[in-house]
This record gives C-alpha cells, structure tokens and sequence, in this order.
C-alpha cells in the first residue's frame, strides 16, 4: 500500500480530497527546525497541514495535490533550509509499525498483570508469615488466576506462535522452553487454586513474560529505526528528473513517477534517473558508480546508459526503460538473490544458544520431576519442582542479553554515522578477518583531481581554469579547484561554448595576446598526437598554438591508509578488488598499504575471490559502493557500503557508514566486537545465575517468589551490562 | 476482612485504568515520536493539529 494516494482521475479541483505525503528531512535536528519545517509547510497555500516526527527524521503533510504537489513541497522545506525528499511509505513499512504497536499493547498488558499480581502474591507470602486465613489466601489465588489467564493468553502469543514454527520445522529455539515453562506454570498454578494449594506460580509466569517481551520490544524498536532511517537515505538520494512531456514542455518529478517510455532530460553534470537509450545528444558518461571504472565512456544516440552514471557532457535525452529489459541489472540482481540466499542460513548467537540450552532445559526438567517421582514422592510435588527448574532456568536473561546489547552498540553506532540494518549485521561484523576493499567511492574519494599541478605552467593553469569554469563536468571542476588551490584568481572567460564529446572553446580575437582559438577538451579536440603510455585526460591548447595534457586521479580518501594500517595491525587481512585499469589499482594499492590487490574485475569474478576466501576458511567483510559491487556485497560474511553508494549496493549492505572517512569502519568492527563479547558475558551472567538456582530448583528448595525475583535480578543485571557498551572506550585490537 | 472487598477492587480499577491510559496514548501515536514530543513541551506558540489522519 502506499500512503501517498493520488487523486482520482475525473475528480473536480475544488472538491478533490486531500492527501498524505511523508517527506524525509535530513537535517532536522531540533525542536526549532521541527517547527520550521512545520512553519514552513504549513504556510504554503493547499497544505491543510504538517506535522514533524524528529525521531523518525520525516515530516507528514496533508494537502491538496491539485494545488501543491509533493515535488512543491520539497522545494519549500529546501527554501527553508531543509534537504528533503518524499518518501513512499510502503507495505514493509505499515507492516512494521503496526508490529510496533502490536508488540507495545502485549507489553502494557502484561506490565499491568505482572503489577497486579505481584501485588496479590507479595500479600500472600507475607500474610503466609502472619495471620492470613485459608480462604483469603484462595480468594487472592483465583484473583491472581482472573488476571493471569487471559493475560498470559493474550501476551504470549508471539512466543507460542514462534515456538510452534519452530516445532513444526523440527528445531528447537528459545521459545520453546519458554511458552512450555509458562504454559506449565499457568496451568499446574491453575489446579493448585482449584485444590487450594499454596504452590501457586502466576506471578512467575507473568512477570516472565514481561521480562521477555521488553527484550523482543528492544530488537524491534531497533530494527524499526534502522530500516526507517535507510529508506530515508535512499529517498533523499533518489532525486528529481527533468521529464519531457510529448509536447516538448518540461517539469521536475520524482524519481520513481518514471515508467517506461518517458523521455528524460539529463543537464551535465546530472546523474542518470533511469536507465535508458539515448535519443537525442553524444558525449561522455562517467559509470564508475556502475562499472567501478574511473575513465569514462563515450555513448552516442542508441547507446543504453544506466541510473546512477553521471552525464560529462551536454545535456542528454534518453528514453526510460524498464530495468528488467537491462542485461547487466539482470545479471546483478540474479547474483546477488543467488547470494543472499546462501547468507539466510546464517544462525544468530541468540539462536546458536538456544540449540544447545532447550534441550538441557528440558531434560533438566525431566530429571528433576523423574526423580521427586522415583524417591517416592506424588506427581504434584515432582511437577512442582520440575516447573521450578523451568521457570528459573527460563532463558529470560538469555532472551535480554543480546537484544540489549544490539540496542546499546547499535545506538552507539548511530550517533559515529554508522547505521546497522541487518538485524543480524553486527553478529556477524564481529566474526570478520578479512576485509575487502572497493577502489572508486570506496576507498577513493569517487571524483577526479588533478594531478603535478606544480609542473604546470601556472599561466597555463589560469586560461585552461578561466575556460572550465564555464562548464559543470568533474574534470572542469577539478581544473578550476587546482587553479583556485594554486592561489590563481579564476574568472570565467567570455564567449566559451560548450561542444558535447569533445570540449570547450573559445574564439580568440586577434587583438588579444596570443589570439587564436584556446580550446579544451580531448586529445583529438585539441589536435594532440597522444602517445601511447600518455595518461592524460584533458588536453588544453592556447591561443598560440601549445598544447599541454592535463593528468587526474581518483584521489584515495585521507584516512584509507591509516585504516588500512590499523586494520593490519590488529590482524586482518586486506584486499583490493576493483573494476578499474591496473595501473590506477595498482596505485592505489600502494597508496594505501594494501598487498594484495586485483584490477579488471567483474561482479562474477569479484564474487568468485570471495568464495576463495571463504573456502579457506577466511570470513570477510566486503566494503565497496558500485552497483559492480553489490553482489559482492550480498555474498560476502558481512558488507558495509558508503552512503553516497548506489541504491542496490545500500540495500544489500548490512551496515551504511555516512561522511567522507573510512575510520567509521574501525569503529564498527571495534563496536561489533565488543557487542559480541558483552553477549557473551551476558551468557555467563545468566548461566552463573541458573548455576546457583537451578540445583536449588530441583532440591525444591526455592518458592516461586524467589523464583520470580532471582528471575527478575538477572534480567537487571544483563540489561545494565550492555549499557556500558554505550559510552565504553574502544580500541580495535588484535 | 472486609476491608479487602472494596480494597481489591479499587487496587484492579486503578490498575485497568493506567493500561487504559496506555493503549490510549499508543493507538493515538503518542510513541510515535519520543524525541520530538520532549521538544513540543518547550514550544510556547499555540499547539499545532495533532498528525494527519487518513481519510
């Protein structure tokens, strides 16, 4: 479903209903930029009206789309300051919020029983001591009953439905023991009452489920937010296309109103909407996003280009297509389902546990009732006990001890710019020994430099600079950033045009010194003979006649060799698999201190590598940005992706680390690994726990009240031990 | 004795009436933003309409 209805066809203006639109809004930081943005939309002429959520980072507005539409108010919140884009809210979404508030009622009700009953319990257990009579000690038991029944009914439903799955697919997982315990407990507790015992488990079994339901809560909460904050990075990052109606008239729309068939305008310097095959316009194409390949790519009409590739030259029509017509999306989405499927059979800690703690539960369970029944005891007192064990040993803190340690890293991660949104994402960014490098976007800054500004003529540097400054392609900007770097003034010279494939150039009147045409632009443009072992790419020729090659890189990021550095000191191994030409690889290899190093690769041969790492037992994380990259990125153990990254690749990413540094991927290893040991001792803290408990348990020692409070103390103490994985000084070590 | 009979009761209204209040306050989104309503509270201007409904 999406959210964002359009109006019916047909319908009058004036009476046409008004609908929702989510916006996401980057920066909102604040209750002042909530209410500007609120402000803002609220006085544009249609809005009925706005409302801000800061923690969801979007704004909801109410208007009328035959007077504002959504592509309007997107450039109201940018007036105002704002980066937004419209997001559709869609299925996965609606689904999760009502699994939100579905989960939050499950708790209420049972904070309120597990309260109430406590309540009644802790009365009878002191009025056991004191003068409480038989009858008033039932009646506070079948009171107990009234409450507990329908509660434990209603709250545990998410436990029994998953431990029936996981019966019926013959495994066993945590919540197995865990709907047996309360089940038990609640129905040997219910004929207790009836016979008017004093063994009467409710609150256990209750307060239990609380317990229990605050962890599932946490993981929740915490997916939710991750998922929402992704799908508003992928909405800001999917910007507006220029669409040319039939009628050569043209207007700005989202990204994803494209079909088919619709004709898109794509200015310099403009990434591609959609795929598509050029009608009308030539030049070059930079498809390093695509292909991971710095040197770009001359299309002419009839040439197919893909979304994300950034247009060089003039502006560009292309017809959209469908992408499943597009052979290489074909291709990466078949590998990358093919990959992913294979990562679905990765078990989670939590889970791991289980398989080896439910059926110690059980048989444990099974010894103490075997054995009260063996020594001549009745089957009531055997059960009692038996349930005794399964409450105590109920893996209450065991199901708290990896939620609220995913909740504190995750959260810590958050606030260093790194979003974890695979819910088992940092389970296994803990298991990494590897790392696997992308170059362009990834361990490069993604957008040419140019280089041995200092050998150039400054002269030179300040005409070619005063002719680029008039155009919007990445090797024009960067002749313009080193000239402005080099301490020349740049000003814009008169009467350059433009000529898409080839350059710039100007007319030179003959009263100028030098005269002649000046021109920039490629080799055959210029008139250069190009050697072969000439690595430039730009050529400028002056007005007299010389013509200089102007060389750019892909400069790597400040920080890739200190992370490079630190990653080999703490023991993983690197690597650097790229789409790109040797050499540029091979420098950047060195540059950045990585040994091992693979250039010309395609997204087959990059996932063929992983699958060499991973049969020598090497598991790895693969950080890289391209669409080339994201199969890779779904085969490997674990993946980070950059947020500038393509769509696809962010999708199959189990993490997003935002910013221009790579030192965030210290910190999520550093982070995932201390979360994994904190789970551990978590482990310890709640087996210590049962160790105590549990041999108690079975000698029938412990009453259900201590039961319910060692139960409760080693939830406590597991959810304040993840706490410190919040603000705890991490140092990636060996 | 019969103290308890009015005193549970009392004790389980109270109690119903606080998970009332609380599924009340969840089904009208008051969770839905926990950062932004710690904000609203400091804002002085007149209160804005409660979040867009669906039609």
């Amino acid at each position: 479903m999406v959210l964002t209805m359009r109006q019916p066809a047909g319908t009058a203006a004036g009476a046409s209903p008004a609908v929702m639109t989510t916006l996401a809004v980057e920066n909102m930081h604040c209750g002042g930029c909530m209410r500007k943005a609120e402000a803002a939309l609220s006085a544009v002429p249609g809005v009925g009206s706005a409302r801000a959520n800061l923690s969801a980072r979007r704004v909801m507005a109410m208007h009328n789309p035959s007077v504002v539409g959504a592509a309007d108010l997107v450039d109201v919140l940018g007036r105002a300051g704002f980066k937004a884009a419209e997001i559709a809210e869609d299925g996965a979404d609606v689904r999760a919020k009502a699994a939100d508030q579905d989960i939050l009622k499950r708790l209420g009700v049972a904070g309120f029983a597990a309260a109430n009953i406590m309540l009644l319990s802790v009365s009878v257990w002191s009025g056991a001591a004191g003068d409480m009579t038989q009858s008033a000690q039932t009646l506070f038991h079948w009171l107990s009953a009234l409450i507990a029944l329908p509660a434990v009914a209603y709250a545990g439903q998410p436990f029994f439905h998953s431990a029936v799955q996981a019966l019926r697919a013959r495994r066993l997982n945590m919540d197995v023991p865990i709907s047996l315990g309360v089940m038990l407990a609640t129905a040997m507790s219910l004929y207790q009452t009836m016979r008017g015992s004093e063994q009467v488990y409710f609150d256990a079994a209750v307060t239990l489920l609380f317990f229990l339901l605050v962890g599932r809560t946490l993981d929740q909460r915490m997916r939710g937010r991750a998922a929402g904050a992704a799908a508003n990075l992928l909405g800001l990052r999917s910007a507006a296309a220029t669409v040319v109606a039939p009628d050569g008239s043209t207007a700005r729309v989202s990204t994803r109103m494209l079909v088919p068939g619709t004709k898109v305008l794509t200015a310099t310097g403009e990434r591609f909407a959609a795929d598509g095959r050029i009608v009308e316009g030539c030049g070059e194409v930079d498809e390093s996003l695509v292909t991971g390949e710095t040197l770009p790519r001359t299309v002419a009409a009839g040439s197919v280009v893909y979304a994300g590739t950034v247009n060089l030259s003039g502006p560009i029509l292309t017809e959209a297509t469908a992408t499943d017509q597009n052979t290489l999306l074909n291709e990466i989405a078949r590998l990358m389902s093919a990959a992913e499927q294979a990562r679905g059979r990765y078990v989670r800690l939590a889970d791991r546990a289980a398989q080896l703690y439910a059926p110690a539960v059980h048989i444990l369970g099974l010894v103490t009732f075997l054995g009260w029944l063996l020594t001549g005891h009745g089957w009531e007192t055997a059960l009692t006990a038996a349930i005794a064990v399964l409450i105590i040993t109920c893996p209450c803190a065991l199901a708290l001890a990896v939620p609220a340690v995913q909740v504190a890293a995750t959260s810590r991660l958050f606030g260093n710019g790194v979003l974890v949104k695979a819910p088992d994402g940092l389970e296994r960014l803990a298991e990494v020994d590897t790392v696997v490098f992308d170059k362009t976007g990834t361990l490069t800054l993604g957008e040419p430099v140019l280089v041995e500004t200092r050998a150039l003529n400054h002269n030179v540097l300040e005409r070619a600079a005063a002719l680029a400054a008039a155009s919007r392609h990445p090797y024009a900007r960067a002749v313009v950033r080193a000239a402005t770097a080099a301490g020349l003034s740049v000003r814009p010279a008169d009467q350059v045009r433009e000529v898409p494939g080839c350059g710039l150039e100007r007319i030179g009147s003959q009263a100028q010194p030098g005269g002649g045409h000046e021109r920039l632009g490629s080799a055959v443009w210029c008139g250069a003979a190009v050697p072969t072992l000439e690595t430039a790419q730009v050529w400028y020729r002056g007005g007299d006649g010389t013509i200089v090659g102007l060389s750019f890189e892909d400069r790597l990021r400040a920080d890739a060799a200190y992370v490079v550095s630190r990653l080999h000191d703490a023991g993983f191994a690197t690597e650097l698999l790229s789409g790109d030409l040797v050499a540029v690889v091979e420098a950047a290899a060195a540059g950045s201190g990585i040994d091992h190093w693979k250039a010309g690769q395609s997204p087959v041969d990059k996932i063929a590598r992983l699958e060499e790492l991973k049969a020598t037992g090497r598991k790895v994380l693969m950080v890289g940005d391209g669409l080339n990259d994201a199969p890779a990125l779904a085969a490997a153990h674990a993946s980070l992706s950059p947020t500038t990254a393509a769509d696809i690749s962010q999708t199959a990413a189990d993490a997003l680390v935002q910013g221009e540094r790579l030192t965030p991927v210290l910190e999520t290893l550093a982070v995932a690994r201390a979360a994994h040991r904190m789970a551990l001792q978590n482990f310890a803290i709640a087996i210590g726990y049962n160790c105590v408990f549990v041999p108690l348990a079975m000698a029938g020692i412990v009453t259900p009240l201590i039961a319910a409070v060692a139960m409760s103390a080693s939830s406590i103490a597991v959810t304040a031990n993840a706490v410190r994985l919040k603000t705890k000084p991490l140092e990636l070590t060996q | 004795m019969t103290a308890l009979a009015w005193l549970i009761p009392c004790a389980l209204l109270l109690g119903l009436l606080g998970l009332a209040a609380f599924l009340w306050s969840l089904n009208t989104g008051q969770f839905e933003d926990l950062d932004g309503a710690s904000w609203r509270a400091l804002q002085d201007d007149e209160p804005t309409p409660r979040g867009p409904s669906l039609p």
